[in-house]
């Protein structure tokens, strides 16, 4: 333990300060380099995504049919696809009849603009938020503030990122790059009324939250979260949780208002037996979360008397359109699979530049902005990958991560018009280029052991282009004064140091 | 085009579908999971399974007779001050709190308790719909005698009555039961609240309360 004294600052974790929440910052292997000198941050997130595998494969082997709920639960999500223009209609006309408000939003900006309306209607200066990716993909917060309204995230990891003024880095627990000192030093600083000498116990740390928001969730008139699952049969809506803020804001305010993917929907009630053993096993390792709400339009006198889901498209049908990238939209958003990837546990979610990190982020980033923007950032994320298969193994909807990834690979380097081929693909062409002919590679080699004798042995960081294409993300030892190919053209011919096993001419 | 129109009109088109061509028939979905398990409801084996998960959780577990009840709550109550409550409770159970000292606040229709009102209240006294043995969790679903959401959500203790016959074993045995009345507001609690925000050290209790009682009823 320790005691603060004075005004620490605290580091603003990502690098580049995002102006798009999809989609933020330079290319993957660009911001990964710089994430991997972040010691800290990779001890913080390898303790954290090894304790939540630990769990999770604790009590998914608890369940003898889980097998066969993952094959439940990817059937569902396909069936959900197909069917997925009647789906949205069925629930509109459920939550309807329930008393609720459908509105629809075709990108961020209607969604943004929808729910402002809402909130000036309600005569609200300010709302409380329960976390969700959707009012994070769309920068909802940022578009609140600009229209004069203050949204307090409530949950404690985001009310950790949002004093910070950082980023989240992971879907499920967004300050997962924080340890408790960071927190404490956060919370020291940035949060109004907080007790003197408070320390890095994270139990102390999670009442001064608690006293902090508990007055903010009695004065609140409005709430804006995201859902779990819409079901379209009945029109109920889900959200799960585990410290009761949810409980709070989908309760107390008057006006409630539910920013939900059109993904999200399911078909029947009866899904809800499905999702419910899949999604918290997978994503925190329990059997259960603490606390789930569920609500249907409005019920008199119980929870929100007005209620407003808003359905958002913000490239979703853009992914819908790929028949092999569309499984990204089945992702229920547990984060199993950056829990699994070895490439995320070095990296880190800021690396990924976009709300949804990781191996789901990476199929699903680049779908909803779209591939033909052939913007080289974005086309980066399918690349992020060392298609080990891990997060397939370990995702609850069994959803072919590698699979999509190669598939979207190929889009990026290959989408276009023809005239203008994508600037991925124009790296890789360079690339190919160099290793075109036996020659032209020859000559490349011996360059790079030039280089090696000149550095005297150490690594080479840097190579002009087009070997920077290598450097950009690894290393490169220093070669050998002499190519094997070298070696073997000054011997002569008929020579073999085989022991009689063959000619010598065999080994080329 | 209103935004409905160019929503629904994207997704038709993303699945290569004409305008006004009718969707495809729900597929058959394999459910190979257990839609029930050999676990009886209410029996030895629900009981101790829902037992050992919630204390798991760290949620208390008390077992007692039905003849038992009122004094039961009424000691896990004990100091609680005042006690917020449905409408629908047996009047045993308040008879024996108020017995013991406690001011009952009734959250009646027409005279409901504000949320301010149930800050400064100690506990609340609930039954349940049903509870799962497999996860230990309990669900409310707005029945007279479990009440508005808010009143499980606001004081810092709850104290929940379960009877046997209302544990289930499994997921799926909850949601059949759940699903006759899909329009009422559910709330499913396992455990206390809790977060793992901090270096997912769990802490228990943060904004829900902290402190769960579950007294099974058996007979």
């Amino acid at each position: 333990m320790s005691t603060y004294l004075g005004m620490p600052a605290v580091p603003p974790k990502p690098a580049t300060e995002p102006v798009a929440p999809l989609r933020w910052g330079p290319t993957f292997p660009v911001a990964a380099h710089d994430a991997l000198a972040d010691g800290q941050m990779r001890t913080n997130l390898r303790r954290a995504t090894r304790t939540i595998r630990d769990k999770r494969l604790h009590v998914t082997a608890e369940l003898p049919d889980w097998e066969a709920l993952r094959d439940a639960g990817s059937a569902i999500k396909a069936d959900t696809m197909q069917r997925l223009p009647e789906l949205l209609e069925q629930l509109e006309a459920a939550v309807t009849a329930r008393g609720g408000t459908v509105h629809w939003a075709r990108d961020a900006a209607e969604a943004n603009r929808i729910v402002t309306d809402i909130v000036r209607a309600a005569g609200a200066r300010e709302v409380v938020k329960v976390k969700s990716m959707a009012t994070q993909e769309i920068g909802l917060n940022e578009h609140l503030e600009a229209e004069g309204v203050v949204a307090h995230e409530t949950d404690l990891a985001e009310l950790i990122v949002q004093l910070a003024g950082d980023r989240p880095s992971h879907i499920l627990v967004p300050a997962i790059h924080r340890n408790r000192d960071e927190i404490r030093q956060i919370f020291a600083s940035r949060m109004a009324e907080v007790p003197t000498g408070l320390t890095d116990d994270p139990r102390e740390l999670a009442m001064a939250a608690r006293a902090h928001l508990r007055e903010l969730f009695l004065r609140a008139d409005v709430a804006i979260s995201g859902a779990n699952f819409a079901v379209a049969e009945t029109g109920t809506v889900a959200v799960l949780e585990s410290e009761g803020n949810g409980r709070m804001c989908l309760t107390l305010p008057r006006t409630l208002v539910s920013v939900v993917g059109i993904e999200k929907v399911v078909p029947t009630y009866r899904d809800l037996e499905v999702f419910m053993q899949l999604l918290p096993r997978s994503s925190t390792g329990e059997r259960m979360n603490p606390y789930t709400t569920m609500w249907t339009g409005v019920t008199p006198d119980d929870g929100p008397q007005e209620f407003h889901l808003v359905l958002l498209d913000n490239g979703r049908t853009r992914a819908l359109a790929d028949e092999i990238g569309r499984s990204a939209l089945h992702c229920i958003r547990c984060s199993a699979c950056m829990n699994v990837c070895p490439v995320y546990e070095r990296t880190g979610g800021h690396a990924y530049g976009s709300v949804y990190p990781g191996p789901i982020g990476a199929i699903l980033t680049p779908q909803l902005l779209g591939l033909e923007s052939r913007d080289a950032a974005t086309a980066s994320l399918p690349f992020a990958s060392s298609l080990c298969g891990a997060c397939y193994d370990a995702c609850p909807v069994k959803i072919d991560i590698p699979t999509a990834l190669v598939h979207l690979r190929d889009r990026a380097l290959h989408d276009g018009d023809g005239a203008h081929p994508s600037a991925m693909g124009t790296a890789m062409a360079a690339a190919a280029a160099a290793m075109s002919s036996g020659g032209r590679f020859r000559w490349a080699l011996r360059g790079l052991a030039l280089a090696g004798r000149v550095l005297g042995g150490r690594r080479i960081r840097r190579l002009p282009w087009p070997g920077s294409l290598w450097t950009a993300t690894r290393d490169l030892p220093v070669l050998p004064r002499r190519s094997f190919r070298d070696g073997l053209a000054r011997r002569p011919r008929g020579t073999s140091t085989g022991a009689g096993r063959g000619a010598g001419g065999d080994a080329s | 085009m209103s935004a409905r129109d160019a929503v629904l009109g994207a997704v038709r088109s993303a699945l290569g579908r004409a305008p006004g061509a009718p969707g495809p028939a729900p597929a058959d979905v394999v459910r190979g999971y257990r839609a029930a398990t050999d676990v009886a409801p209410g029996s030895e084996g629900a009981l101790a399974l829902l037992a050992d998960r919630l204390l798991d959780y760290r949620a208390a577990v008390i077992r007692c007779r039905a003849s038992e009840v009122a004094a039961t709550v009424a000691a896990q109550l004990a100091d609680a001050g005042a006690v917020a409550v449905p409408p629908g409770l047996p009047q045993a159970w308040l008879d024996a709190v108020r017995a013991s000292g406690l001011t009952v606040l009734v959250d009646a229709p027409g005279d409901l308790l504000t949320a301010r009102r149930l800050d400064g209240t100690g506990a609340v006294l609930t039954a349940c719909r049903v509870a799962v043995a497999d996860t230990g969790t309990i669900v409310l679903d707005g029945g007279p005698d479990q009440g508005r959401r808010v009143l499980s959500l606001v004081p810092d203790r709850h104290v929940c009555v379960v009877r046997a016959d209302q544990v289930v074993a499994s997921v799926p045995e909850a949601v059949a039961l759940l699903g006759e009345h899909p329009e009422r507001p559910q709330t499913w609690i396992s455990g206390p609240s809790a977060t793992s925000d901090i270096e997912l050290v769990r802490v228990e209790g943060v904004h829900g309360p902290r402190d769960l009682r579950v007294v099974v009823v058996v007979d």
